[in-house]
């Protein structure tokens, strides 16, 4: 006859038992991981991106190019780099706009403020009986202080948040600092999406997996330049490698004034800005 | 102790092995820590090279180079010369052989990208010469009058 007491201390071990996760079985070797730290080290690639939001005209070329060269659908609203539009009038109000994420660039002085709302069906079923329209809001040039374009992309964090919280391993940062998906691998959970503090990451229309900026990964690793610094006539944009002391971006960041967005999260944002302001978030 | 009380513990063990003898099928070779740890680089591998094995469709000016000289050489001596050849004309991807034909973005709204006139102080915007597009002959194509390999050399 099995007694409580037994039932209960068996139940616990297995409860135990089970809940002890796969890797803990995993023995480490401090000699591997010694290695491990060497080889990061000696690896002599880390690559960052430079943005000078002084050169940057918003003509939304980056942004075209960005989404032929990686796949992403063309006429969907997601995209793996914008370019926002920051008008700040004499009032102190700031006004930002990305339409179509700055895709098509920004041919008009109005300021975007998103589809109308009444117009939007309340129910997603239901049809709309009026074609949601696009609200604008005027700007007296006269009244602009500051105004000013801003590329944003991926900040291949060196702490990124979105990796930390795969549950299956499918994000992952590559040696050389670049943070990956594996669509083989993504289980579509989307708890990277709401990870990022930076709201890069977006679900593909296509695969319907967790898709990013890449870094041009295909392009920078044949030594080649990304897709959206290759495309940009102004130099807005630069990609280098921070191990080479030589490499002009590197020398930028060492030398001139840059900041990264949103700091205080301790990401380690590697996608540094000439230019920022208050305003940018 | 009797045998029908430990009954459901070999159940629970006997699911435990067959999760694992999944887990051994399942998950590829070369899934496991990368050279980031476990933190930042629990990830497949061969992943890394599947994304350096995608295809490049914008190959740069001087793919073009080559073959069309003249237009290379021609806006080269523009203020146009800063302008990818691929932004107007499309990804080259492996032109000629495939697509044996780009196609060209004659439309105004390209033009406006950077034509149009914005104001904005603290941005380059500013410095680029515009135009009003519901003053300035609208609905012609700006490249009717204006040829953007060699803008500077007056109308057509």
């Amino acid at each position: 006859m099995i007694t409580r007491r037994d039932f209960l201390k068996k139940s616990v071990i297995t409860a135990a038992g089970v809940a002890l996760p796969l890797a803990a079985f995993e023995v480490l070797d401090p000699k591997k991981l010694m290695a491990q730290e060497a080889a990061d080290t000696k690896n002599g690639t880390r690559w960052a991106f430079v943005v000078d939001t002084y050169k940057c005209v918003g003509c939304g070329l980056c942004v075209k190019a960005c989404k032929l060269e990686n796949e992403v659908p063309y006429d969907t609203s997601v995209t793996r780099t914008w370019v926002e539009r920051y008008v700040i009038t004499k009032d102190g109000k700031t006004h930002a706009d990305t339409p179509k994420g700055g895709r098509d660039g920004f041919t008009t002085s109005k300021i975007s403020l998103g589809m109308s709302e009444e117009a939007a069906p309340k129910d997603m079923m239901a049809k709309p009986e009026t074609k949601p329209t696009e609200k604008f809001e005027d700007i007296d040039p006269n009244d602009i202080t500051k105004a000013f374009f801003v590329p944003k992309l991926c900040n291949q964090c060196d702490n990124p948040p979105c990796v930390q919280v795969c549950p299956v391993g499918a994000t992952y940062q590559t040696p050389d600092g670049v943070v990956l998906v594996d669509r083989t691998w993504c289980i579509g959970c989307g708890y990277c999406i709401m990870g990022c503090p930076y709201g890069v990451r977006f679900f593909h229309p296509v695969y319907h997996t967790a898709e990013k900026c890449t870094f041009c990964y295909h392009r920078i690793t044949k030594g080649l330049k990304t897709a959206c610094v290759q495309a940009c006539p102004f130099g807005a944009r630069q990609i280098g490698n921070l191990k080479d002391p030589n490499d002009p971006v590197t020398k930028i960041i060492m030398t001139e004034r840059v900041s990264v967005l949103k700091a205080e999260y301790g990401t380690k944002p590697q996608v540094f800005y000439i230019g920022l302001d208050k305003e940018v978030r | 102790m009797k045998n029908h009380a430990l009954r459901p513990l070999f159940v629970v063990i006997g699911i435990i092995v067959l999760i694992l003898l999944f887990r051994i099928v399942y998950v590829p070779k070369d899934f496991g820590i990368g050279e980031r740890g476990y933190m930042y680089g629990w990830h497949r591998h061969s992943n890394e090279q599947d994304w350096k094995n995608f295809k490049v469709k914008y190959q740069g000016k001087e793919y073009c180079k080559d073959c069309h000289s003249d237009k290379y050489d021609s806006i080269n001596k523009t203020p146009h010369k800063i302008i990818q050849c691929e932004n107007c004309h499309g990804p080259a991807i492996d032109h000629p052989s495939d697509p044996p034909k780009l196609t060209i973005d004659r439309s105004r709204a390209l033009c406006l990208r950077c034509h149009y006139p914005l104001p904005y102080p603290t941005s380059g915007r500013a410095n680029i010469k515009s135009i009003d597009p519901d003053k300035h002959n609208p609905g012609m194509e700006c490249v009717t009058c204006h040829n953007p390999h060699n803008p500077m050399e007056g109308l057509r």
